[in-house]
């Protein structure tokens, strides 16, 4: 990315990305898309996420399904690692816990494409500042 | 409403740490800019001072106080240090928001920076944390490139970089003087304070140490005014901790409360309860510098000031819960054993006194101890703690008086009744055959390692006392529930 010029140059950033990730998961927006997130800290990557986030990134574009797949630190839920959260255009983000290559094919089978409720959820308990 | 509120981890697991954009749509540098553009050094460490920030690696000393005096010496040069040194057993806070969350850091230390008069910043971080280090590498990378580190920042004229340094694992290096002589390439060893690291530190030149969680806090409180943050908490610890809440625990996990939140609240709600719908007997927090907590204290609110009143402290953040399986004595040498292994061995107190306290409480665990021997690990743990160089064996013996001031009970069978309630103790226990039980299949005496079990197919077996070594093999094996535990 250019340098940024001034702390103005900055704010008008901000502002830009801020628009720009809000826009992901409205759900009119012609923009918005299904955002996955795994979590990829050590803990995370030591029971199993690296290999989720590479099937998730995958088949999500195998079976086409437009999504963007990241890596994101520790969500706080050790005991249930590795987990990922799905934020479907128009919904609240969900978090899944204990997700294996098996669970990741049943969430995008028949969370993503079909919407259904499925096992696994994992309550999120925090306000963010 | 929700029990945790995330401030230091408002961005882990929300935003990719690879990605600097992620971290300025969610307001990254934000507070950099208006620091740099709005605010004068005495302004921000004012807003510092009135959110009532403490230091979040173990001592709790304000860091608007800190900064201030830090600001306040004159020098040509001064330093801005990240205390990244996690070591305490079972906790991995910093760990979390370095791997999730680089950029607050890096805006933090730079704000700092900006305040203290210092150009330079350097992180001290155990190489121990490879993902963390690299994390952090990129980050650097990535705010440089944009202006956001190094030579005029942001067009503002104010010059700031960072620098890493690696620690290579030792827990005394935790201590800010003893980490600033690592940094300095000499042993990792505390000196005695003052003069105080703000005042004289890396390289003789004051320097500004704060711990990472500490400046995770920053950036928000400059966007959302002191005010806000000082909303938060109890009146004399502010904002939110962060636990790494581990042990018995049935959602092991990283959590973040409001100061003033209940050990009951954390261990019942978010944790979840004990595992195994066992009962809860424990919780030490602080690590090997803390001390437990016990029933009587699930209900007290958990701040700085609360904790150190229950004889514990609050440390860096661990939170390990016991349940009714876990020995206090055996609880209370395992701490020990580590610090023995970590002290530095500097002062004597710490190097000799520690390892006279373990040699006790191994006396007791193998059921040789006398009720002389308690009274001897209360005055020699007094006596260490008065007269210990530094932080490490100041607060080392706190895991054995806060064991012997709640549970004086266990102390007692161990030494009078050669018992351990929990059967952790392996030598005060011995494996016997239930003679009307055993009918001779001799499953026992084949699985036994030791060959310590006898007797002929179909006759009753024997355990020689002498060659048992307590492995629990046959108790395991046995289908006739022949065995029994004394």
């Amino acid at each position: 990315m250019a340098k940024l010029e001034s702390a103005k140059t900055l704010r008008e950033l901000g502002k830009s990305l801020k628009e720009k990730n809000a826009a992901l998961s409205q759900k009119d927006n012609p923009s918005s898309t299904i955002q996955v997130k795994v979590t990829m800290a050590t803990c995370g990557i030591a029971s199993g996420s690296r290999p989720v986030y590479d099937y998730m990134e995958q088949e999500l574009s195998k079976r086409n399904i437009s999504a963007r797949v990241s890596k994101v630190g520790c969500m706080g839920f050790c005991y249930a690692e590795p987990t990922i959260e799905i934020t479907m255009p128009g919904n609240k983000p969900v978090m899944f816990g204990f997700v294996d290559i098996k669970k990741a094919d049943e969430i995008i089978e028949r969370y993503i494409r079909k919407g259904e409720v499925i096992e696994g959820v994992i309550p999120i308990n925090y306000e963010t500042a | 409403m929700a029990k945790q509120i995330r401030i230091a981890l408002r961005n882990c697991g929300v935003i990719d740490p690879e990605k600097i954009e992620d971290y300025i749509a969610r307001d990254g540098y934000m507070a950099l800019a208006t620091v740099l553009t709005e605010l004068t050094p005495e302004a921000v460490i004012e807003i510092m001072k009135k959110s009532g920030l403490r230091g979040r690696g173990g001592g709790g000393f304000p860091a608007g106080l800190k900064w201030e005096i830090t600001r306040k010496v004159n020098a040509d040069q001064k330093y801005v240090v990240c205390n990244a040194d996690e070591g305490d057993p079972g906790a991995f806070m910093d760990r979390s928001i370095l791997e999730g969350d680089p950029h607050s850091v890096l805006e933090a230390m730079t704000i700092n920076g900006y305040c203290t008069g210092a150009s330079k910043g350097l992180v001290y971080i155990r190489a121990e944390y490879p993902l963390a280090i690299e994390r952090l590498k990129t980050a650097m990378k990535q705010s440089r490139e944009m202006g956001l580190l190094g030579e005029n920042i942001l067009g503002t004229g104010f010059n700031f970089d960072i620098e890493i340094r690696y620690g290579a694992g030792a827990f005394v290096c935790g201590e800010e003087t003893a980490l600033i002589h690592s940094m300095e390439g000499l042993r990792g060893e505390p000196t005695v304070k003052p003069p105080f690291p703000s005042v004289e530190g890396y390289l003789k030149k004051p320097t500004n140490v704060n711990n990472v969680e500490t400046f995770a806090n920053v950036p928000v409180i400059i966007n959302k005014g002191w005010e806000w943050f000082s909303s938060i908490g109890t009146e004399k610890s502010k904002g939110t901790k962060v636990f790494a809440l581990a042990g018995k625990v049935n959602n092991v996990g990283l959590v973040e409360v409001p100061m003033g939140t209940t050990l009951r609240e954390v261990i019942f709600e978010i944790g979840g309860g004990i595992q195994h719908g066992r009962e809860f007997k424990a919780a030490q927090t602080g690590g090997p510098s803390g001390g437990c907590l016990t029933k009587k204290h699930l209900d007290t609110p958990i701040d700085y000031d609360n904790l150190i009143a229950a004889g514990s402290m609050m440390g860096s953040g661990g939170l390990i819960v016991m349940d009714e399986d876990d020995c206090m004595v055996a609880i209370a040498k395992f701490y020990l054993g580590f610090t023995v292994e970590e002290s530095c061995g500097k002062c004597s107190p710490c190097r000799i006194g520690n390892k006279r306290l373990y040699e006790l409480l191994e006396k007791i665990t193998q059921g040789n101890g006398t009720m002389d021997d308690i009274d001897k690990l209360r005055n020699l743990s007094t006596v260490i703690k008065d007269t210990s160089l530094c932080g490490l064996g100041q607060s080392s013996p706190n895991p054995v008086l806060s064991t012997i001031e709640n549970f004086i009970e266990e102390y007692h069978e161990h030494v009078k009744d050669k018992k351990c309630r929990s059967r952790v103790c392996k030598s005060m226990m011995q494996y016997l055959v239930v003679d009307e039980k055993c009918i001779g299949c001799t499953l026992c005496a084949r699985n036994c390692p030791v060959n310590a079990i006898s007797g002929e197919r179909k006759q009753v077996h024997f355990i020689d006392q002498v060659k048992c070594i307590k492995c629990g093999a046959c108790l395991e094996k046995c289908k006739f529930n022949a065995i029994i535990i004394n």
